[in-house]
């Protein structure tokens, strides 16, 4: 068993950071993820393990130092909130397009604008479904407690190189600032110049030796025959993605006759209404997924036909439920309830929503 | 058994650590726990909440609307908590700057004269320590010695030194916390 310790979310990406072997970090403060920086800079890796943490000029800055790191064929991630990732979407759709591995996280606050800074999941659409220009996907990880903030951190590294793709962990307020037990991992040593030479020797800028040609990170492709290529490239990944890496928990689904469909924190609430809601003697179960891209569809798919309807909970106006309502496919019904602009709703209004909008509707 | 807790009173009396504590003293004997601040607006405003639920099962939401028990430090809290405990919770206060008592019949009320005590130590910021005390006399969901651990790994080493304060704090916590019974 490794140190078991007690940490807030945001502190916890900080430490598997720096135990996974991560190479740098390039970020610029906001509320509710500053805890992420402060833990590195108070922890000082570069005297250890000899990682880079660097405070950006700004968000625009920190996504571009993050291409160019990750061009080097290096482990880098960077961290904001809201509106601090609407500022880098320009760079995450450049990362997809010139195919380069990195982690992003996304610790929610409410928008729209400047918002609050309280947690939020109104960025569904952003980051599952693009929010920078092109044809791109993100592999976007939703942890639901300060052990998967640990965990995905690693697990968001290991899939962004196996595809050479960014990798978003997607949380909220509530998870990055709450602290739980957490069982922190062995440090792992950086990969080694040879190592990266193994592991990415094929693209990344890792310096030109006289018996390869040159390797090129870019995203630009002028020639449209080329870039369709490129593009039909692109899909065929996301399609291996989406085969190979759902992931989702499904908890007490095999009696139910409702399912709630939530991820991060309102997954956790959903676990409270579960309760409550069983003890008033309604078969409730909770399908979470933990892959947003890609989507547990199937499993969905599976759900509906045996179920009377499904209730997304999200802290939104609704965004996955679109998502949902495509897996289910008019099979059965599918509801919404959400809270907006930073208010979490309590597990028994959850239950009142499944009441009025699934059982009685 | 599950225990949900919130502690709320002003910025700088030592909420969010005297939480930090308890949790680790959970975690010290093998307990889930959650710890989740107030760290929005109303933490700017100079009040600061924080929410501990400590179990043996895996915990559900980390956020609540009710509590077994509301640990209350100033008015402001007590406006918004005390409607908060669950029946036959308990409520725990220290009348120091209290102009409205609480008023419920339907759940266990205890105060504990925390500033007034941490002033007699002749030390203020054992105030949260005194709080702690006087819970853990009511509630005893956390055994001695894994608060004496909780203290070890929630505070930094070159404050270790201030351990027998703390613990001395908690026992005279103990020691005064009473009961309040509204006729």
């Amino acid at each position: 068993m490794g140190e078991l310790k007690l940490m807030k979310g945001n502190e916890v990406i900080a430490e598997a950071a720096i135990r996974c072997g991560c190479d740098g970090y390039f970020g610029y403060p906001i509320t509710p993820q500053s805890e992420v920086m402060e833990t590195l800079m108070n922890n000082r890796p570069w005297e250890t393990t000899g990682m880079v943490v660097l405070q950006a000029e700004s968000e625009t800055a920190s996504v571009n130092m993050l291409y160019g790191g990750a061009a080097t064929g290096k482990r880098v991630m960077t961290s904001s909130s809201s509106p601090g990732i609407s500022l880098m979407t320009e760079g995450l759709s450049y990362l997809a397009g010139a195919e380069l591995p990195c982690l992003i996280l996304n610790v929610q606050r409410g928008g729209p604008g400047l918002g609050t800074i309280q947690p939020s999941q109104a960025d569904y659409f952003q980051c599952v479904k693009g929010g920078g220009h092109g044809d791109y996907k993100l592999i976007v990880l939703a942890p639901s407690s300060v052990q998967e903030m640990h965990d995905f951190v690693e697990l968001g590294f290991d899939l962004a190189f196996k595809y050479r793709n960014p990798a978003m962990i997607l949380s909220d307020g509530a998870i990055g600032q709450m602290m739980e037990k957490v069982e922190l991992a062995p440090q792992k040593a950086r990969w080694t110049d040879e190592e990266i030479q193994e592991i990415s020797g094929s693209w990344a800028t890792t310096g030109k030796t006289k018996d390869r040609k040159q390797n090129v990170v870019t995203s630009l492709e002028l020639d449209s025959e080329q870039m369709e290529q490129n593009n039909l490239k692109f899909q065929a990944k996301y399609q291996e993605i989406q085969k190979n890496e759902v992931r989702y928990e499904a908890i007490d689904c095999e009696d139910a006759d409702y399912i709630f469909v939530a991820y991060g924190s309102s997954a956790r609430i959903c676990q409270k209404s579960m309760q409550i809601a069983r003890e008033k003697g309604y078969k409730v179960g909770i399908l979470r997924p933990i892959t947003l891209f890609p989507f547990p569809t199937e499993q969905i798919a599976a759900l509906a036909d045996k179920v009377k309807g499904f209730l997304t909970v999200e802290l939104n106006a609704g965004q996955m439920v679109e998502d949902v309502r495509l897996s289910v496919n008019g099979k059965k019904p599918v509801e919404h309830f959400g809270r907006m602009g930073g208010i979490i709703p309590s597990p028994s209004e959850v239950v009142t929503a499944l009441e009025q909008k699934v059982i009685g509707g | 058994m599950t225990e949900e807790i919130i502690i709320a009173g002003f910025g700088g009396q030592g909420v969010l650590s005297m939480g930090k504590i308890l949790a680790y003293s959970g975690v010290m004997q093998d307990q889930e726990v959650t710890w989740m601040p107030s760290y929005g607006p109303e933490m700017r405003g100079g009040t600061a909440n924080v929410t501990v639920i400590l179990s043996d099962d895996r915990i559900s939401s980390p956020i609540l609307h009710e509590y077994d028990t509301a640990i209350i430090l100033n008015q402001q809290s007590m406006d918004k908590f005390e409607k908060t405990v669950k029946i036959g919770g308990t409520l725990i206060y220290d009348p120091n700057g209290i102009i409205h008592p609480p008023t419920r019949k339907d759940i266990n009320i205890y105060k504990i004269d925390g500033a007034k005590k941490a002033a007699e130590m002749g030390n203020p910021k054992t105030f949260n320590m005194i709080i702690l005390g006087g819970y853990l006399k009511i509630k005893p969901v956390v055994l001695p010695e894994n608060v004496k651990k909780g203290l070890e790994k929630s505070l930094p080493e070159r404050h270790h030194k201030l351990i027998p304060l703390n613990l001395e704090a908690i026992q005279l916590g103990q020691d005064s916390i009473e009961a309040v019974h509204l006729t």
